[in-house]
């Protein structure tokens, strides 16, 4: 099996340098090929298991409680602008 | 004995029989912290001064109240460490990664808060894989913990420093996160007692996320007693994890001195096949036969789709990761994504690959297919028995530095702790000895969901059979 490194990083937001993208494509090949396993597996009529306790549609009243302050919320951000995080631009002017 | 040295049960006492302070013996943890962490480094925080202000604060709370309202502190004045995963208001919060080197939490987690509601002292922050991703805390940014047992050798991870601190009485308790073992994996390399709970028993909210269907909240101790006494705290439903059911909660310390006469225990044949040590097999069924000794019957238990675990593992968990990870942007908070170190980064491309157009079906669809035959194997075979016992690893601890460069190797040390994550149940992982090298092992015993008071008596009767063995009295020499 083998993975387009670059695609999948594009995908990831995650910047890597040539060497890593050697590195992790040996390394995540060799991971791809051993779960290969689960193929031989007939899980036809298998339902899945997302939830192991059996909870479903845990619900609860719709009420506003406390939450951080604006300011608080803004304390680990780097850049910030008129009590707002300031973000990359996404579109060319 | 030293102060550092205690249980919590024998600190609690001499605490309240005012033999020594929560100052004196907050100091004897963080000395013996400045003694020994420059050689293990199971810590990436200290928080002396905040430490004993709030020691100063429960003396004058235990000068000033009658033993009933004792009671409704069980941890008062006691030295706790916390794995670097839960989020601690005010103090650095990493999980172990540069992208969270100056990150500082607003809010607390809500173990946090109840643990600091019952009296507990914060220590410090302890090392761990970054992101609780490892088995051996090598992939920590901040540098490698040691095993205290011997410091050639991996303590076992992810929550390596909180098992280091421990066993090197570097305070009384700490916790821990286990997604695929990370809590008894170092707690059997390290000689103490590490619980992974119930897959939703304790809450998750305010503890960075791995894999968030199987990330599950414990705590390591010294003894059984100290573990259920912990999650007599930590345990219950929480409003902010719907994962947390509205369910009762035992106390947890009132099933440690039934008798384990008449238990069934199974012995999952699959678990004692190839690959395992010959010496921690036979550590492990020695462990069984003890327990028989005392009115336990044992029999085969078989779970046929074992082979399939681990595969079905690193299919759900770097997904999960990959999910999880992709919020650390650098703009609310930490730094930029290129920080991330390499373990991240091959979980992240791991899980991307595996949701994305396309490959979902082939990969997460049919892993979560596969959990559900992992599942019903448990639960059939906790249809004829109460409990299941199992090595941990399938190798003693290894020496640092043996598998960092085959991360599959690496991931193949967790073959008998992560099918418990996938399946939801808890493990209680005690010691049972040491290695002809000297190196810790233990055992983990496994029931079906929300039983977490049967392990404790299983484990408790153990440790008190055991209680007079020459390997019980053993420390590490550092």
């Amino acid at each position: 099996m083998k993975i387009n490194v670059s695609h999948v990083a594009k995908l990831a937001n995650l910047p890597l340098t040539d060497e890593e993208k050697k590195k992790f494509e040996n390394q995540l090949s060799s991971v791809l090929k051993y779960v290969e396993k689960l193929r031989k597996v007939d899980t036809s009529k298998v339902e899945e298991t997302s939830q192991v306790t059996g909870l479903e549609n845990v619900l609860r009243e719709d009420q506003a409680a406390p939450s951080l302050s604006q300011g608080d919320a803004l304390k680990n951000a780097k850049s910030k602008h008129n009590g707002l995080f300031n973000v990359p631009a996404i579109l060319d002017e | 004995m030293k102060l550092n040295e205690l249980t919590i049960t024998q600190a609690r006492e001499g605490l309240q029989q005012k033999k020594f302070s929560s100052v004196e013996l907050t100091k004897a943890c963080l000395d013996r912290i400045k003694q020994v962490d420059g050689k293990i480094n199971a810590f990436v925080t200290v928080t002396e001064e905040e430490a004993l202000e709030h020691a100063k604060h429960a003396d004058k709370l235990l000068n000033n109240i009658t033993i009933e309202q004792y009671n409704n502190y069980p941890l008062l004045g006691i030295p706790i460490g916390l794995k670097d995963m839960y989020m601690t208001k005010g103090i650095r919060t990493t999980a172990a990664s540069k992208v969270l080197e100056n990150y500082i939490p607003q809010y607390d987690a809500t173990v946090v808060t109840k643990l600091k509601n019952a009296g507990a002292i914060i220590i410090g922050k302890t090392n761990c894989d970054a992101w609780a991703h490892g088995s051996s805390g090598e992939n920590s940014d901040f540098g490698p913990t040691k095993n205290p047992w011997n410091i050639e050798y991996v303590p076992g991870g992810s929550s390596s420093g909180s098992a280091a601190a421990i066993a090197a009485d570097m305070c009384i308790a700490s916790t821990g996160t286990d997604t695929g073992g990370s809590i008894r994996l170092p707690a059997n390399f390290c000689n103490v007692v590490g619980l992974k709970p119930t897959y939703g028993r304790v809450s998750r909210y305010g503890i960075i996320a791995m894999a968030s269907s199987l990330d599950s909240i414990g705590h390591f101790t010294k003894t059984v007693e100290d573990c259920a006494l912990i999650l007599n705290i930590t345990a219950g439903n929480d409003s902010c994890d719907a994962t947390t059911p509205k369910k009762n909660k035992p106390d947890y310390t009132e099933s440690l001195k039934k008798s384990v006469n008449g238990l069934k225990i199974g012995i999952p044949k699959e678990y004692f096949e190839i690959g395992l040590d010959k010496e921690i097999k036979e550590k492990t069924l020695k462990a069984a036969q003890i327990l028989e000794s005392l009115g336990a019957k044992t029999v085969e238990a078989s779970l046929p789709h074992t082979e399939y675990a681990l595969a079905c593992y690193y299919i759900i968990v770097p997904s999960e990761i990959s999910s999880n990870l992709a919020r650390y942007d650098g703009i609310r908070y930490g730094m930029e994504r290129t920080n991330f170190g390499d373990e991240a980064k091959r979980r992240i491309m791991l899980g991307t690959y595996t949701l994305s157009a396309g490959y979902y079906d082939a990969y997460y669809k049919k892993a979560m297919q596969i959990r559900t035959l992992l599942k019903q194997d448990f639960d059939r075979a906790f249809e004829k028995v109460d409990v299941i016992i199992s090595p941990v690893s399938p190798t003693p601890p290894w020496k640092l530095g043996e598998k960092v460069n085959d991360p599959l190797k690496m991931y193949l040390s967790d073959i008998y702790t992560i099918t418990i994550n996938l399946v939801g149940i808890p493990g209680l992982c005690v010691p049972i000895g040491f290695t002809k090298n000297e190196l810790p092992l233990g055992m983990q015993i496994l029931g079906p969901h929300f039983s977490e008071e049967t392990l404790f008596q299983i484990g408790n009767a153990f440790e008190e059979v055991t209680k007079n063995e020459g390997w019980r009295k053993k420390k590490p020499v550092l």
